[in-house]
């Protein structure tokens, strides 16, 4: 069966006084139905590029995407027209933002936005559009919804607001939602309220989803599937559970070991990845990562690694077997 | 019991926007409060100039020529007796005509071509915006005695030609609030919603910039009653015997200003307080619509 959406090479750059950024180099993956893709990197990795990318909405200048293509439900939303993309966006694909705070016109009542995308792709009048926000915000769980539709944003609490943006999101019944940072501008536990949330209503709803964070916890509790990001590129792609277990890739290995885990021995240090995330104007000609690997090798420097697979739908792109390594490395 | 009171006292006021506006503005606004009075007196004076005059606006009486002020004519009469006092309200009502209709001409204008401008960028931008200061490099009275001159002196050519001036100046103003609100995240979120540019500009950045362009409308009216008076003061505005205050400042003002000096004085006066009013009304509303403003009290 075919994905529901397969992304393949798709680059984005962006013009800047120092040349042009690949922003987004020949990065591909893909979403089945109803599943649960994380796409993890620091920040500046080309994540919610890749996803604004998707979305066609890159501001062009001075972004845009020259290569690659999206499969969506059998169509390629970088060949289809403006109008056509309209169409797909808030309707089959919708999109949740990382600011909470400043997502939603201050000057419009949250009923008004969060109905918005029925009015647009389904033609309903205002009163249906309200009577449908109130379902909605329901739905995400805003005690007293119905009286809700009326309040105007700065009414709301962060979290409120973030569920308001997802309610919004489920309007049409996306079959793909993308969460940009859903939970960064949130607290720790409103967090774990708002991922739970979507992910039931993804479930109920069979929308698949794609989470954009650079939280590895929320990675491990949520995802299917995990994508790991580094300098506009995919490095490692596989199972959350593989991920986890067996890291392939130095990066990811190197993630993981600086995230604090509760089974861990006491008093063990955390290990931090030496050095800078790279300029994105001056990558260096081989692997993007080279110059912080512990495992780097002569053709490392030279030669770009491909995104291979290493078995069981696990990919990496790099040319050291570390498995075979590991026990080398202090 | 106690536990009702208390929850009423957590839940926000249930007051309006605009009851909220006024509440403050008298509040920490005195003078702003003042100036809004004063724009209320010479809105009623204007609107309602053929109920309060007690004489005609044209009513000549020549026994009772250049009288000073007296019970019979509240600010005198000028070289033909008609009565200064009814001539000062119509003129008001001509002030209140022209303020309002070319400032909202005006208004629309720097919204259209700021929203515009502002939201799409680019080479549309680039293109229209150096009109724009091609247009305000020249001194707007030279290109309004111009057009005058070329549409002849009457009242639409007036509001039309104030109108389109101070509508693309204020172009700025607006291009600079859209450009600061399209960056906002949810005018991204009502892109990857699907809505079109029109829906995104009227729906999610036209209530954004309202603040500025009521400040921007209110702070015009007053510029155009000014240049408007200025205008009429020169022969290039409406012409006589319609008793604009610019034209009463220069015909039977300038003329008998020796023998007459309340010919003059009268609607030199109503110029400069109302116009001072509406910019300090205009600056009040600045202040307290500014939303970095909000809550700072």
């Amino acid at each position: 069966m075919a994905k529901l959406l397969e992304v393949s090479g798709l680059t984005t750059s962006f013009r800047t006084e120092r040349g042009p950024v690949m922003a987004v180099d020949s990065v591909s993956f893909d979403v089945d139905a109803g599943e649960t893709l994380a796409i993890v990197g620091e920040s500046g990795s080309g994540k919610s590029v890749s996803a604004l990318s998707l979305m066609r909405l890159i501001p062009n200048p001075p972004g845009e995407i020259v290569a690659g293509s999206v499969m969506f439900e059998g169509q390629d939303l970088l060949k289809i027209t403006e109008a056509e993309m309209r169409a797909v966006r808030g309707d089959r694909i919708a999109m949740i933002f990382q600011e909470p705070m400043t997502s939603l016109n201050p000057s419009l009542t949250v009923g008004m936005q969060v109905g918005e995308p029925v009015m647009l792709h389904r033609g309903a009048s205002w009163k249906a559009a309200l009577e449908r926000a109130g379902e909605l915000l329901a739905r995400v769980r805003i005690p007293d919804a119905r009286s809700r539709v009326d309040a105007y944003p700065h009414q709301f609490s962060g979290g409120m607001r973030q569920r308001a943006m997802i309610a919004m999101a489920l309007a049409c019944q996306p079959k793909l939602i993308i969460a940009d940072e859903p939970t960064t501008a949130l607290d720790v536990t409103v967090q774990s309220q708002i991922l739970s949330l979507l992910k039931e209503l993804t479930r109920e709803t069979g929308a698949a989803l794609i989470l954009i964070t650079h939280d590895l916890g929320v990675v491990a509790r949520y995802a299917d599937r995990v994508s790991v990001m580094y300098a506009g590129r995919v490095v490692e792609t596989g199972t959350a559970r593989d991920i986890y277990k067996r890291p392939q890739h130095p990066y990811t290995q190197g993630l993981m070991a600086c995230v604090p885990r509760l089974d861990q021995v006491l008093g063990r240090r955390l290990v931090p990845i030496d050095g800078q995330p790279p300029d994105l104007t001056r990558l260096p000609p081989g692997c993007a990562f080279a110059p912080r690997c512990g495992w780097v090798t002569e053709r490392c420097l030279q030669e770009r690694p491909s995104l291979d697979p290493v078995g069981n739908g696990h990919l990496k792109a790099c040319f050291v077997d570390v498995d075979a390594r590991v026990g080398e490395h202090v | 019991m106690s536990a009702v009171v208390q929850a009423a006292q957590v839940l926000p006021t249930q007051r309006g926007p605009v009851v909220d506006f006024f509440i403050r503005l008298f509040r920490e606004k005195p003078l702003g409060a003042i100036g809004f009075v004063v724009v209320l007196l010479f809105l009623f004076c204007g609107i309602f100039a053929d109920v309060i005059a007690p004489y005609g606006m044209n009513q000549i009486s020549p026994a009772n020529r250049l009288k000073p002020p007296s019970a019979r004519f509240w600010l005198g009469t000028d070289h033909l007796g008609r009565d200064m006092f009814s001539r000062l309200l119509y003129g008001a009502q001509l002030s209140v005509i022209i303020g309002f209709a070319a400032a909202t001409l005006a208004t629309v204008i720097s919204v259209l071509l700021g929203i515009v401008t502002g939201y799409l960028g680019g080479k549309v931008d680039l293109v229209i915006q150096r009109m724009v200061d091609a247009w305000m490099s020249f001194p707007d009275l030279i290109i309004l005695i111009v057009v005058v001159s070329v549409l002849g002196p009457g009242m639409p050519q007036v509001i039309f030609v104030l109108g389109l001036v101070f509508g693309i100046g204020g172009s700025r103003i607006v291009r600079g609030a859209v450009v600061s609100v399209r960056e906002n995240m949810y005018v991204h979120a009502a892109q990857s919603m699907g809505a079109s540019t029109a829906r995104i500009l009227l729906q999610h950045i036209l209530p954004n910039i309202l603040p500025p362009v009521i400040v921007l409308f209110t702070t015009r009216v007053g510029a155009v009653i000014l240049v408007e008076s200025g205008l009429s003061f020169l022969g290039f505005g409406v012409p006589p015997p319609a008793p604009t205050w610019g034209g009463l400042l220069s015909g039977s003002g300038r003329t008998y200003m020796y023998m007459a000096p309340w010919l003059a004085l009268a609607p030199g006066l109503c110029i400069t307080i109302v116009v001072y009013a509406i910019n300090v009304l205009g600056d009040a509303m600045r202040d307290l619509l500014d939303p970095r403003m909000r809550g700072s009290r």
